[in-house]
């Protein structure tokens, strides 16, 4: 799928204060960044503390990342960061300056859902969803690299996200369902 | 000519229909509190003490006020002025909203700031500085009811000690006479740790006050909504019909989203001052000092027993630490909840239950975590007692139970506490679950194992439990009665939309009472829109907890659909022009007795009841049905477990598990499965590694993930699920029982049995859950129980 790239799709992060003519106001640090996020670049300005995790779900207004956590426990922030699996509460927003962003909302195209998010309703892999984004995400870094994994593998893949739902059963055959899938479709060599 | 329609194909009951709700969910398109931004919308943040008992000197929070973007500084003395220093709890208790005179448990709200950005608020908590003088703390009952305790309530009166309640149940005469004659008496006393039911995500609210309007609108994390729009029209005095309450997706409750917490009534008075949408989204060590906690119960008990294996009595006694405020989430009259549903599954003549109930400088809390208000220590004592009962008599563990199971033809049978079980197959559940671990074969690898030095166990735990709170003669809350509701309208092209007063947080119910209403009307389930959580649209309800959606409101959704179909019939006969005795009913359409050919669907009723309506009828084709079902249902569990502990470090896997759940009629089996997989998942987390504790200070250690350990992919075990043994509940109108937290309840003493087989013959009665290596260890090397909430493990 062809996507839109730059020019009026660019964001801009502000936060306005209430000016209250003091010296703090004026001193918040502000740093300009470039990034791509699910193929569009995005142009924002943030504080240097601002985490990646609040860029994507307060600046960006993608909501599917979530955060659980205050520890990188829990992995339901997780994206994509050039392909790599990252706890988006982990990094720093200023960190993604120049790198490509993809979180849950650029897996489907318009007209079809990505396997793993097929995979993941066939097998009832999800109850309540938070976790889920968060899941798919660090499922699809695995498959990425590793087309046909095992169960262990699978298990191994996931153990740094956490679900209170459904006790994981289920999550691994929807990975393994996906997994499925792509090899089918990928072009045999 | 019309046709019965086939109910697997239209998504009816016992079809593992596909989720409705995952088409959002796995896109990233659900709607979480946290999601939700509204124009104007500040951030509010609290800042919490650091001590577990202190007197406050004062506050000052005039550096926070100075931060830029800081709107508003809450404190106690501000809020009292409000008179919202104190709020009412579900258990007739009052809680602290902000801290006045005194903070009582680590974690305690003491101020809160609202700012533009969380950020912000969070800078300005940092800024306020609050002098303490610390007191003198209690971290367990045994401290609480020592002589020269501090009182921890001295700002009640009439509380001269940190007693909150002496309560008992059952026969003490007849008990004591049982225990006179019997041959043998069995003893056990454990302590079921306290845990937290942590859902990923946090709680959180954005409160909306409209000046304009005088309409405050608050989008809130919770479980039962209807309960918190008359909590918050009794504490805010706000009146009722200006309150919406809006439970969007919830991140998974598990008992923790039913109170009502500060952090809540704090966003609304911030609203209501600064007239803006204020939003307050917990973090997680919040989440996991401050609100509803789960269990702590220390128990111990006695059973008596005659020589062949039969049990002739039970005694039980339990001392529950609710932290400083009673502020337990339980519907019942009964003080401990449902623990006196401990032995129900067993045929035990007579009982006697004292329980005992103490302030300590915890959290308070005391909701019913993936479980019905106790039922999870009752049967975790009822399981590891019977274990003990058996090995005490030298009797086989299936044995012993297939021997005091009550009996199939035995119901209705009323327990020794009172409660009426209505229907089970027990004998047949376990003889379910002894083939599929291949019982005797395992025992006898077992032996051969020991004898080279390996040491397997197997656990098995067996319960019914009590489920689908209420009926409405003994559970209310705040006085209003358990029952539950649905409201069902149908649209002229025959489409549908369900609203209940239950609140799904991922057990499907979008998907699940569609396909109650398609088994009903025979209108395929892909037709009907189920919409739960707004109390501005759904109808009057208690919410999801407990087990109790498909108990109650499932059944008020069979109700409601079966007015509608009663409305229909008359319809129908008016469009085959017959009288409506004349009128059969067939899935999905009505059609003439003496000519079956001659039929109308239900879409084809729907359409008439706008369009072609007899002379004097009502138009228009929906309903509203409440529920006050006649008595709980009694599901029936089986799990088993086999592990093998490593001798030399304590640790311990998990072989195999074997499920066995008589939930009676499964609504949606793929559904069903679910909820048994992550129950069992809490069960193994509370048996290996999940429990908060306290050191002698009250600081609480497992107030972030790094410390509370939660199960992952990797240690969670397989589990094989067994669905062959079907009761259905003799009062459901679809014989459905509940089933979420079965598994939760029953399976951690299937855990906890099979470590303790495995180091049988060290002689070890007893180690305390969670059962970390250490424990297991220190109970094989030295042979002694090992008891307690670590790591203050003497509680002295
Ligand atoms: S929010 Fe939990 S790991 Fe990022
Ligand atoms: S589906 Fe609820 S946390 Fe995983």
């Amino acid at each position: 799928m062809q996507r839109r790239a730059g020019g009026k799709g660019g964001l801009i992060m502000t936060i306005v204060y209430s000016d209250r003519e003091d010296e703090a106001a004026a001193q918040v640090p502000m740093r300009r960044i470039k990034f791509t996020v699910n193929g569009e670049k995005k142009i924002a300005e943030v504080e240097p503390r601002l985490l990646l995790a609040h860029l994507i779900r307060q600046g960006l207004r993608l909501t599917g990342t979530h955060t659980g956590c205050d520890t990188t426990n829990c992995g339901a922030c997780t994206v994509l960061v050039d392909g790599q699996a990252v706890k988006s509460c982990t990094m720093l927003a200023v960190q993604v300056d120049g790198h490509e962003i993809q979180t849950v909302e650029g897996l489907a195209s318009a007209s079809e859902l990505h396997p793993l998010q097929e995979g993941f309703r066939e097998e009832h892999g999800l109850q309540c969803g938070f976790c889920t984004p968060g899941m798919m995400l660090a499922a699809k870094a695995l498959l990425d690299r590793n087309p046909d994994p095992t169960e262990e593998e699978v298990r191994w893949a996931l153990s740094g996200n956490l679900c209170r739902c459904t006790g994981y059963q289920n999550i691994v055959k929807s990975v393994l369902w996906a997994a499925a899938k792509l090899r089918a479709q990928a072009p045999a060599d | 000519m019309s046709q019965a329609v086939d109910e697997i194909k239209i998504g009816g009951l016992g079809a593992s229909r596909k989720r409705v709700e995952d088409s959002r969910f796995i896109r990233g398109k659900g709607n979480y509190t946290d999601d939700i931004v509204l124009p104007g919308m500040l951030h509010m943040e609290i800042l919490r003490s650091p001590l577990a008992h202190a007197r406050i000197k004062s506050i000052d929070a005039s550096k926070a006020w100075d931060i830029p973007g800081v709107h508003l500084v809450l404190t106690g003395e501000m809020m009292a002025t409000r008179n919202l220093a104190w709020m009412p709890t579900l258990s007739y208790d009052t809680q602290a909203v902000l801290a006045t005179d005194k903070v009582r448990f680590q974690g305690q709200e003491v101020a809160c700031v609202i700012a533009d950005d969380p950020y912000i608020a969070k800078d300005a908590c940092e800024a306020i500085v609050v002098d303490y003088e610390p007191l003198p703390v209690i971290v367990n009952p045994a401290q609480a009811v020592a002589d020269g305790a501090p009182v921890i309530r001295d700002d009640k009166d009439n509380q001269p000690d940190n007693v909150i309640y002496d309560w008992e149940v059952g026969d003490r005469d007849g008990t004591d006479r049982a225990f006179a004659s019997a041959d043998l008496v069995s003893k056990l006393e454990l302590h079921y740790p306290r845990s937290h039911p942590s859902p990923i995500e946090c709680c959180g609210s954005i409160a909306d006050f409209n000046r304009a309007t005088s309409k405050l609108t608050v989008y809130m994390t919770t479980q039962a909504p209807h309960i918190i729009r008359a909590a918050v029209a009794m504490v805010a005095e706000l009146p009722e019909h200006m309150i919406r309450i809006i439970s969007p997706d919830i991140g998974g409750g598990f008992g923790n989203k039913v109170p009502v917490y500060p952090g809540y009534v704090c966003s609304i008075l911030a609203s209501i001052l600064l007239e803006r949408p204020v939003k307050w989204i917990e973090d997680k060590s919040g989440n996991l000092i401050s609100t509803g906690f789960a269990r702590d119960v220390y128990l111990k008990g006695e059973m008596a027993l005659r020589r062949d294996g039969k049990i002739l009595a039970v005694r039980m006694h339990t001392d529950a630490d609710h932290g400083a405020f009673f502020s337990d989430a339980q519907p019942s009259k009964f003080k401990i909840g449902l623990m006196h549903s401990a032995f129900a599954a067993y045929d035990v003549p007579v009982a006697h239950l004292t329980a005992r109930g103490t302030y300590s400088n915890k959290a308070p809390g005391g909701v019913a975590y993936r479980c019905s208000f106790r039922v999870t220590e009752a049967m975790f004592f009822q399981e590891r007692m019977v274990q003990a009962a058996a090995a005490d008599l030298g009797m086989d563990q299936a044995e012993f139970r297939r021997m005091n199971f009550v009996p199939d033809d035995a119901f209705p049978h009323r327990t020794p506490f009172g409660f009426l079980t209505d229907s089970g197959q027990y004998a047949k559940c376990l003889e379910v679950g002894l083939k599929a671990i291949d019982y005797d074969n395992f025992r006898q690898q077992q032996a051969q194992a020991r004898e080279r030095g390996r040491l397997l166990g197997l656990g098995i735990s067996t319960m019914t439990e009590p489920l689908g709170a209420g009926n409405s003669r003994e559970y209310d809350i705040l006085g209003i009665k358990m029952f539950d509701s649905a409201e069902l309208k149908v649209h002229m092209t025959g489409k549908a939309i369900v609203r209940t007063g239950a609140r799904g947080q991922g057990q499907g119910h979008e998907t699940t009472w569609a396909q109650i209403v398609a088994h009903e009307l025979g209108i395929p389930a892909d037709d009907i829109v189920v919409e739960e959580g707004d109390t501005d649209t759904a109808p009057f309800g208690m919410g999801t907890y407990a087990s109790r959606s498909t108990p109650v409101a499932g059944a008020a959704v069979a109700m409601v659909a079966r007015k509608i179909r009663a409305k229909a019939r008359k319809l129908a006969a008016h469009l085959l022009e017959v009288s409506e005795e004349d009128v059969e009913w067939e899935l999905g359409r009505f059609y003439v007795r003496s000519a079956p050919d001659r039929g109308v669907t239900i879409q084809e009723c729907a359409i008439a009841a706008y369009a072609n309506m007899p002379d004097g009828m009502e138009p228009g084709l929906d309903a509203t049905a409440y529920y006050d079902p006649p008595n709980l249902t009694w599901p029936f569990a089986v799990y088993i477990v086999t592990v093998e502990v490593d001798p030399d470090t304590g640790v311990w896997d998990v072989l195999n598990m074997v499920a066995v759940d008589d939930c009676g009629i499964r609504i949606n089996p793929m559904i069903v499965e679910g909820q048994i997989m992550g129950g069992l998942t809490e069960a193994y987390a509370m048996s290996n590694m999940q429990f908060i504790t306290f050191d002698a200070d009250g600081n609480c250690v497992g107030s972030n993930y790094m410390d509370y350990l939660l199960p992952t992919a990797w240690e969670t075990p397989g589990f094989e699920l067994h669905s062959e043994v079907v009761t259905p509940c003799p009062h459901h109108p679809i014989g459905a029982k509940g089933i979420g937290e079965c598994a939760a309840v029953g399976g951690p003493a299937a855990f906890v049995n099979a470590v303790m087989d495995a180091i049988s013959a060290t002689g070890v009665r007893n180690v305390d859950m969670p059962l970390l290596p250490d424990r297991v260890w220190e109970a094989i090397t030295y042979r002694r129980d090992v008891s307690g909430a670590p790591p203050v493990r003497s509680d002295d």
